[in-house]
């Protein structure tokens, strides 16, 4: 009986153990970033740019070019440097508090001018790194640090739902949302992720996908039980889907 | 014949760029340099480049950390408050040591201001304006031909010591016309192949680019910080430059620079036909800035007097140089107010006794 | 039916049970050794694996190797 090898660490991740959580679905986006860099054969041609949040440390973890950008700012670095360089290939990584709140300016018009860049976006609807405060994306009586008692639309308005907002827009090449909440969720997640590195490699502009996420630590509950509540609170709110297909 | 063309400052500013090699500029308009922005966003495309208008200026600086980031030689431009946003962003391109020029054609401040010439960012651009342990190599040109021939220069500084330059003009300069001979400008420095650090060369070099700011080990970031101050260092031992004119016979020195120093000039000449002896330091480096020849002085000058046009802030680092040994005065105009070649007469005369 | 064995880097688990969750026949539980972070990490504890890989598609450190046996 001989065995073979069919699930390993993708070659454009790096033998670091991640700085993240137990539980903590980062991780799994990483790796499917990886795996797609991989499968598409552009690792020396890829460049990421890395946000501020807990995904600050991403450079350690994906070996390819790399920034870490100011809070909110990835895709102005990232439009940087595609307009200097289109042949290569460039994304951000960001999370809800840098893309939808601090990083609103620049996400919109990044994508409005249909910037050849992709953007995967992180929301779990929550500042993880800086301890648990409200994010743009937090949910209606969702609780955390600052909105304790949970989220008021009369203080601070309702989540935003950047897919749909940014699929208003003329110019993007192709918007989703996915999620990370079971397997199945994990395979289309990797799909989208494909097709949005690859919009941008045929140069059909912006592309965003949307990725559902936990913060197992600062929701207060179990790695298992956040995905629960991810599926349960989140996707009626957040629907799953792709909201823009390139032409 | 002569190769003198008659052109706007900020326009002359665009094409120096231009120029000394530079092909991408981000930039958003604000008064009164946006001849700078419509220069580029024709004439760029001429060149095989990129002329981008950026949603803010936040969005600019960024653009231009990652524009910078590949090597390449990146401008942007803008006033006062728009370098005020700038800041943050400046701050990590200094800490991440990337190449780019930045020219601030100064207004008058705070706040929003006016729209009329000013130089009250010398602080701004020589003490931070962000924030951490950063310099910027800060350049002040007195004239349009000088200005062209400082921003070629500044491209080539900032890729040899991998640190942004500022270039701090004012709205005189940016909205004057005068004659420029376009030179090639080029520094005999050895600048090292962008390729040995710059994002996409990854297969090249056998080893990614990591383009950052962020270190939180406190030994690292010390020990970068350390780093920065050495280069810093060697930049105060090689890139102090200025003018001086007849300070040896001078009782009273005027320091001034910029347009400022342009007008003193033409103070210092009526004094001088009066027989006051009067001469003038021009710093034309802000940072680092000339300390020795104020520490120099010789023994006959008996008053340094400091034109600006701000509240008084190179004022500062005079009296540093002069470290006491003659009595320091200030005269200066601000919020679009400029000194007169009279007032600066006058002035001097008052010291002169 | 597929046979399969899973083999986990038991350095890089960190012990959140999203594995043990996902797998569809429940051959995964969460161990009683201690790595030297201090998680428990998670380990194949009877047969009956068939090389899905859904433990290792949900394992945010990719701390899980799939194996595939073939008879």
């Amino acid at each position: 009986m001989a065995e073979v090898k069919i699930f390993e660490r993708p070659k454009s991740m790096t033998d670091v153990s991640t700085h993240y959580c137990p539980g903590c679905t980062h991780g799994i986006v990483h790796r499917l970033v990886a795996e797609v860099i991989d499968e598409l054969g552009i690792q020396e041609k890829t460049v990421g740019v890395a946000p501020v949040g807990c995904a600050v440390l991403l450079y350690n973890y994906i070996n390819t070019d790399m920034y870490e950008a100011a809070h909110g700012r990835a895709p102005a670095v990232a439009t940087g440097c595609k307009r200097v360089r289109p042949d290569l290939t460039v994304f951000t990584y960001q999370g809800d508090g840098d893309l939808a709140s601090i990083g609103a300016a620049e996400i919109v018009h990044a994508a409005n001018r249909g910037e050849n860049i992709t953007v995967i976006f992180i929301n779990n609807a929550i500042y993880g790194m800086t301890g648990g405060q409200m994010a743009p994306t937090t949910l209606l009586k969702q609780r955390t640090t600052t909105c304790p008692f949970g989220r008021d639309p009369k203080a601070n308005g309702y989540p935003i739902r950047v897919a749909e907002m940014l699929a208003t827009l003329e110019a993007p090449g192709y918007i989703a949302r996915v999620t990370v909440a079971r397997p199945k969720y994990v395979i289309k997640t990797k799909e989208a992720i494909k097709k949005a590195f690859q919009t941008q490699i045929d140069g059909k502009g912006f592309s965003l996908v949307e990725v559902l996420s936990t913060c197992p630590t600062n929701w207060g509950m179990r790695p298992t039980e956040a995905l629960k509540w991810l599926e349960e609170n989140m996707i009626p709110y957040y629907p799953l889907g792709e909201f823009k297909l390139p032409n | 014949m002569s190769n003198r063309v008659l052109m706007k400052g900020n326009e002359a500013f665009a094409e120096a760029a231009v120029q000394a090699g530079c092909k991408y500029f981000f930039g958003y308009p604000i008064t009164p340099q946006n001849e700078i922005p419509e220069y580029m966003s024709k004439r760029l495309p001429e060149v095989g480049g990129v002329y981008l208008q950026a949603e803010s200026e936040v969005a600019g600086i960024n653009m231009i950390f990652g524009a910078a980031g590949t090597g390449f030689r990146t401008l942007i431009s803008s006033s006062s408050p728009g370098i005020s946003l700038m800041s943050e962003g400046i701050s990590y391109i200094a800490a991440a040591e990337l190449p780019c020029v930045i020219i601030n054609v100064m207004r008058g401040g705070p706040g929003l201001g006016g729209i009329l010439p000013a130089q009250s960012d010398y602080f701004q651009a020589t003490k931070g304006g962000g924030h951490g342990d950063y310099r910027l190599l800060t350049l002040a040109p007195g004239t349009l031909q000088e200005a062209t021939e400082f921003i070629m220069m500044a491209f080539d500084l900032a890729e040899y010591y991998r640190n942004p330059v500022m270039i701090l003009a004012d709205g005189f300069m940016g909205q004057m016309m005068e004659a420029i001979e376009f030179k090639k400008v080029k520094l005999n420095y050895d600048i090292p192949d962008p390729k040995e650090w710059a994002i996409g060369y990854m297969a090249e070099r056998g080893k990614r680019a990591l383009i950052k700011s962020l270190s939180l080990d406190p030994e690292m970031l010390e020990k970068h910080n350390q780093k920065l101050q050495e280069k810093y260092r060697r930049m105060e031992e090689k890139e102090v430059r200025y003018e001086s004119v007849g300070v040896e016979d001078a009782d009273v020195v005027i320091a001034a620079y910029g347009t400022t120093a342009r007008i003193a000039k033409s103070s210092i000449k009526k004094l001088r036909d009066q027989g006051m002896k009067v001469g003038l330091i021009r710093p034309q480096s802000l940072y680092p800035f000339p300390y020795k020849p104020f520490n120099d002085l010789p023994d006959g000058v008996k008053h340094v007097l400091v034109v600006e046009m701000s509240c008084g802030q190179m004022i500062e680092d005079v009296k540093l140089g002069v470290q006491g040994k003659v009595p320091v005065s200030f005269y200066g105009r601000c919020g679009g107010m400029a000194p007169s070649v009279e007032e600066i007469e006058e002035a001097a005369k008052k010291l002169l006794g | 039916m597929p046979k399969g064995r899973v083999e986990v880097l038991e350095e890089k688990c960190k012990s959140c049970g999203l594995c043990v969750e996902a797998c569809p026949n429940k051959v995964l539980k969460i161990s009683d050794r201690i790595n030297s972070k201090g998680y428990r990490p998670a380990e194949q504890f009877k047969e009956g694996c068939v090389a899905c890989k859904m433990c290792a598609m949900m394992c945010p450190d990719v701390a899980i190797e799939v194996y595939r046996v073939e008879s």
